[in-house]
């Protein structure tokens, strides 16, 4: 049994400890934002957030989570109430087949968080260098996580 | 008529009862539930019911056989149907790609979402709207010339107050009316929707988490597979040591021939078991030597030659040139690259399939997954749900096909996931391709004649690849190779008076092909564009006013000056004089009317070549873009920033690896893309038609990026790039051959 707390809810699991929380969100708590894209944390599509901090849950076992507190895509916002950074994805249309967005969000969230000012293009281009997108939506994603600055009242 | 039996009960069955989020079931209002209850939905072509319902609740269900792979579809066909349909936006929901409700309007691909099956809509729309009002003249009593329409209500021009709602004249009842194809448009001055850019409904849940990905897919008593391709391309399986996954929990082993998987109920049980499977295989060492890709293609086997163009005597002509060019291009082996690798969701039980896929042709796909089975293409039913971007055929409907054998197989719902390097090493590729051009010069240094010669892999052009499940459970299908319609584009889009192109079509090619966005027109304008580039700088001119010489038509001229004009184009001849430091910047245009046939662009790169280490990176592109009319100005731009950035991409760093026995680039690692710090700036003019018909925008732009950056880098550092990708160490190892500036 694995007990894990996901969106500011606890929940006990029968699950082998060396799954990949990945896998735990997705089949077992059926929290489908976080994607499966490599399994080799090289891209970035299954990120989400443990103690704040942004972990790629396809190579991160579920029991080295302990008493971590994840947020996933779910726990940010929803279509009626989205954060501030799914809010401007939302306003950029910052995605096309959208299966690396989730990573983008949630790298963006961590990054953001972690900053008092608006960052610079650059800086954000640094922020999501590791995560990839094969649609070319890159240029809105950035646009995306500026307007997110600004919703969030970062100063310049 | 292909029609399929589709009652109340089967939607339950097939949809909701059985899935917790099912976008189908959400989405398809309770009426339209009720208006084919008992009746069969028509599909075919030819009928307005095949497209459109209208129902007593006033929405109106659009049924289209083309599918939204992100491309913004999902918008821009509604937006035409409730253009010509006089109805709100808000009222129209889609269903795509379920193959007992939508008619089969060809796969996703070629552009052609818009171009075909918009067109098809709309006109089914235009007729339907013709045919209300004429109700609307029986109920009123009111000629057709008094009456008006907005809204989904029809009213008596002069006395607004004398109406009737399309719901009273038609509500949840069918047309019965075959498509008439001079049912008059709308004037585009009329249009309010059209034209408009409207937000895509997917965005919000892919967003935040809601949206029904493939992927997220499940069934009850629903099986998790894997499934164990083969170490190297060619070999056999010898034999499977079932007592490796023993000590996993619930695994089991599924086999024929050597087509070999696992299943589990959960789906960590179902990875770890496929890792931990001892198999044995043969030996199979059957690819050619990378290093001398080129020499095996033009070694291979010309099945036969296709002419593209054929006019006057080039090679007279330019045997009696003053200068006489000659360039080889070669395009390197490309995979589709899907973040998301292939997923799929199928129920084979009786002889009859129910199958869940991403696949950008689900109609097609019914045939394939029929043949997997040996059943009738009318027992299997696909219904399609988003995957991960696929670009063109990636492992989407091979993914379908390992789902419905292993389902057969054991009598359960399957769902298979396949893992990164199955994704990487097994969807077919984009085929390697080689092109040489020669053209005679003038003393003025124009163009005289021009001879180009492709090779590229036959195509059977109406049939689908040869699937994985097929080939390795050792199932009958045809030996089909089809990399799409890689000849297009040969014909440089330039009226030269002596002209040849032909293409020589291989038997055989490396990997299994399929097509890859922009398949074959991509290669061909990069070569076209380079080598016509290699002329202007041969004849001392601006390579934009070198292609005016000889570009007549008016659109194309229209987005080549836009273009340059964006750019700030700086006219003169490459290479730019005046570089000094590590990093020399150059630009390069390149133009192309897609397929010589519909949409117009042109495109500027601005690029930095670092001197030291030949890395080069394309800081900003410019483009022109014509597709006619346009109906969603958002969706295009979004397109067109994609192919761009995807494009240089492909163009900068993509080349898939192997060894003798099977492909090496695996993963991420292996196969480098593009990362946000080396992204360009993309902008964009679009030049709006409406009187034009809307073309293709999914495509078109995508052949830019690899001329217009070789053409740049030749602006900066005087070397010919003329093998894609452009990496480094090509750019290096032609140091010695820089033109002086």
């Amino acid at each position: 049994m694995v007990t894990l707390n996901v969106n500011g809810k606890s929940h006990q699991l029968d699950v082998e400890p060396d799954t990949p929380l990945l896998y735990v969100l997705r089949d077992n708590l059926e929290l489908h934002g976080p994607k499966f894209g490599c399994g080799l944390a090289q891209c970035g599509a299954c990120t989400v957030l443990v103690d704040g901090k942004a972990v790629r849950s396809c190579t991160f076992a579920v029991s080295k989570v302990a008493r971590g507190k994840v947020i996933t895509l779910e726990g940010l916002g929803t279509p009626q109430k989205p954060s501030p950074v799914q809010r401007a994805f939302i306003d950029e249309q910052a995605a096309q087949c959208g299966y690396c967005i989730n990573g983008m969000v949630m790298q963006a969230t961590a990054f953001l968080a972690a900053r008092q000012s608006s960052p610079s293009e650059s800086e954000i281009r640094q922020a999501l260098q590791n995560n990839l997108c094969r649609c070319g939506t890159h240029q809105r994603i950035i646009a995306a996580v500026k307007r997110a600055a600004a919703l969030m009242g970062k100063g310049a | 008529m292909a029609t399929l039996e589709t009652s109340r009960r089967d939607f339950l069955i097939g949809t909701g009862t059985l899935v917790v989020s099912f976008t189908l079931a959400s989405s398809l209002p309770q009426d339209a539930l009720a208006q084919t209850a008992g009746k069969t939905k028509p599909v075919a072509l030819d009928q307005v019911d095949s497209f459109l319902a209208i129902h007593r609740d006033g929405t109106v269900t659009a049924y289209t056989g083309k599918v939204d792979l992100g491309t913004g579809i999902r918008i821009a066909l509604p937006q035409m149907v409730a253009e010509e349909l006089d109805v709100p936006m808000e009222k129209v929901k889609l269903v795509e790609g379920d193959t007992a409700l939508t008619p089969d309007q060809g796969p996703t691909w070629g552009s052609l979402s818009i171009q075909i099956g918009g067109v098809q809509l709309r006109q089914a729309a235009a007729t339907a709207r013709k045919a209300l009002v004429e109700m609307a003249v029986q109920k009123l009593g009111i000629p057709s010339a008094d009456l008006a329409v907005k809204d989904g209500v029809v009213f008596v021009r002069a006395e607004p107050k004398r109406r009737v709602a399309y719901v009273e004249l038609i509500g949840d009842k069918s047309f019965e009316l075959k498509v008439d194809k001079d049912a008059p448009l709308k004037s585009p001055k009329e249009h309010t929707i059209v034209g408009q850019s409207m937000p895509r409904p997917d965005v919000p849940g892919k967003v935040t988490g809601t949206h029904t990905y493939m992927q997220d897919f499940r069934l009850p008593g629903m099986l998790h597979a894997r499934v164990i391709r083969p170490p190297a391309i060619g070999a056999t399986l010898e034999g499977v040591d079932e007592s490796s996954i023993k000590p996993i929990k619930g695994a089991r082993v599924v086999r024929q021939e050597s087509f070999l998987a696992v299943v589990a109920e959960s789906e960590w049980a179902a990875v770890k078991a496929a890792r931990a499977l001892k198999a044995t295989w043969s030996k199979w060492e059957g690819l050619p030597e990378q290093s001398k890709l080129w020499e095996h293609v033009r070694a291979t086997k010309i099945a036969k030659d296709d002419i593209a163009v054929d006019r006057g005597d080039p090679k007279a002509a330019i045997a009696g040139a003053a200068k006489k060019l000659k360039a080889t291009y070669d395009f390197a082996v490309h995979t589709h690259g899907s973040m998301g690798p292939a997923c799929a969701v199928a129920d084979v039980k009786g002889g009859k399939a129910e199958i869940w896929s991403p696949s950008q042709a689900p109609h097609w796909l019914r045939k394939e997954v029929a043949a997997v089975l040996q059943v009738d293409p009318n027992d299997v039913h696909i219904r399609y749900l988003d995957g991960a971007g696929c670009y063109g055929r990636n492992g989407h409907e091979d993914a379908t096909c390992d789902a419905a054998l292993i389902s057969k197989m054991i009598g359960k719902p399957v769902r298979v996931q396949w893992m990164r390097e199955d994704e990487h090493g097994w969807d077919p590729k984009g085929p390697p391709t080689l092109i040489e051009i020669t053209a005679g010069l003038d003393p003025q240094g124009n163009i005289v004649g021009w001879d180009s010669e492709l090779w590229v892999p036959k195509a059977d052009i109406t049939e689908w690849p040869r699937t994985l499940a097929a080939t390795l459970a050792g199932i009958p299908q045809k030996e089909a190779i089809n990399p799409g319609n890689v000849h297009r584009n040969l014909d440089p889009s330039y009226p030269f008076a002596h002209q040849k192109a032909v293409a020589h079509r291989l038997d055989s090619t490396p990997f299994r092909p399929s097509w890859i966005r922009t398949p074959g027109r991509m290669q061909n304008t990069y070569a076209n564009e380079v080598f016509i580039d290699e002329c202007a700088a041969a004849a001392g001119a601006d390579p934009v006013q070198y292609r005016l010489r000889y570009l007549t038509d008016p659109r194309g001229i229209a987005v080549l000056r836009a273009a340059a004009s964006m750019a700030k184009w700086d006219s003169r001849p490459s290479p730019r004089r005046e570089q000094s430091g590590s990093i020399a910047r150059g630009r390069g245009i390149a133009y192309v009317k897609y397929e010589n046939a519909r949409t117009y662009c042109a495109g500027v790169a601005e690029v930095e070549v670092n001197t030291q280490t030949g890395a080069i990176r394309c800081t900003r592109f410019y483009v022109a873009h014509d597709c006619g009319q346009i109906i969603n100005p958002d969706g295009v731009r979004a397109q067109i920033e994609g192919q761009i950035i995807q494009t240089v991409s492909r163009t900068l760093k993509e080349e898939l690896k192997w060894s003798r026995s099977r492909v090496t680039s695996v993963d991420w690692a292996s196969y480098p893309i593009l990362r946000f710090a080396e992204v360009p700036e993309v902008h964009m003019e679009l030049i709006n038609r409406p009187a034009e018909p809307p073309w293709g925008v999914g495509e078109p732009a995508a052949c830019l990026p690899p001329p217009a950056i070789s053409n740049a880098v030749f602006d900066a550092v005087g070397i010919r790039l003329r093998s894609v990708p452009f990496t480094p160490p090509k750019l290096t190892a032609l140091k010695g051959t820089a033109a002086r500036s």
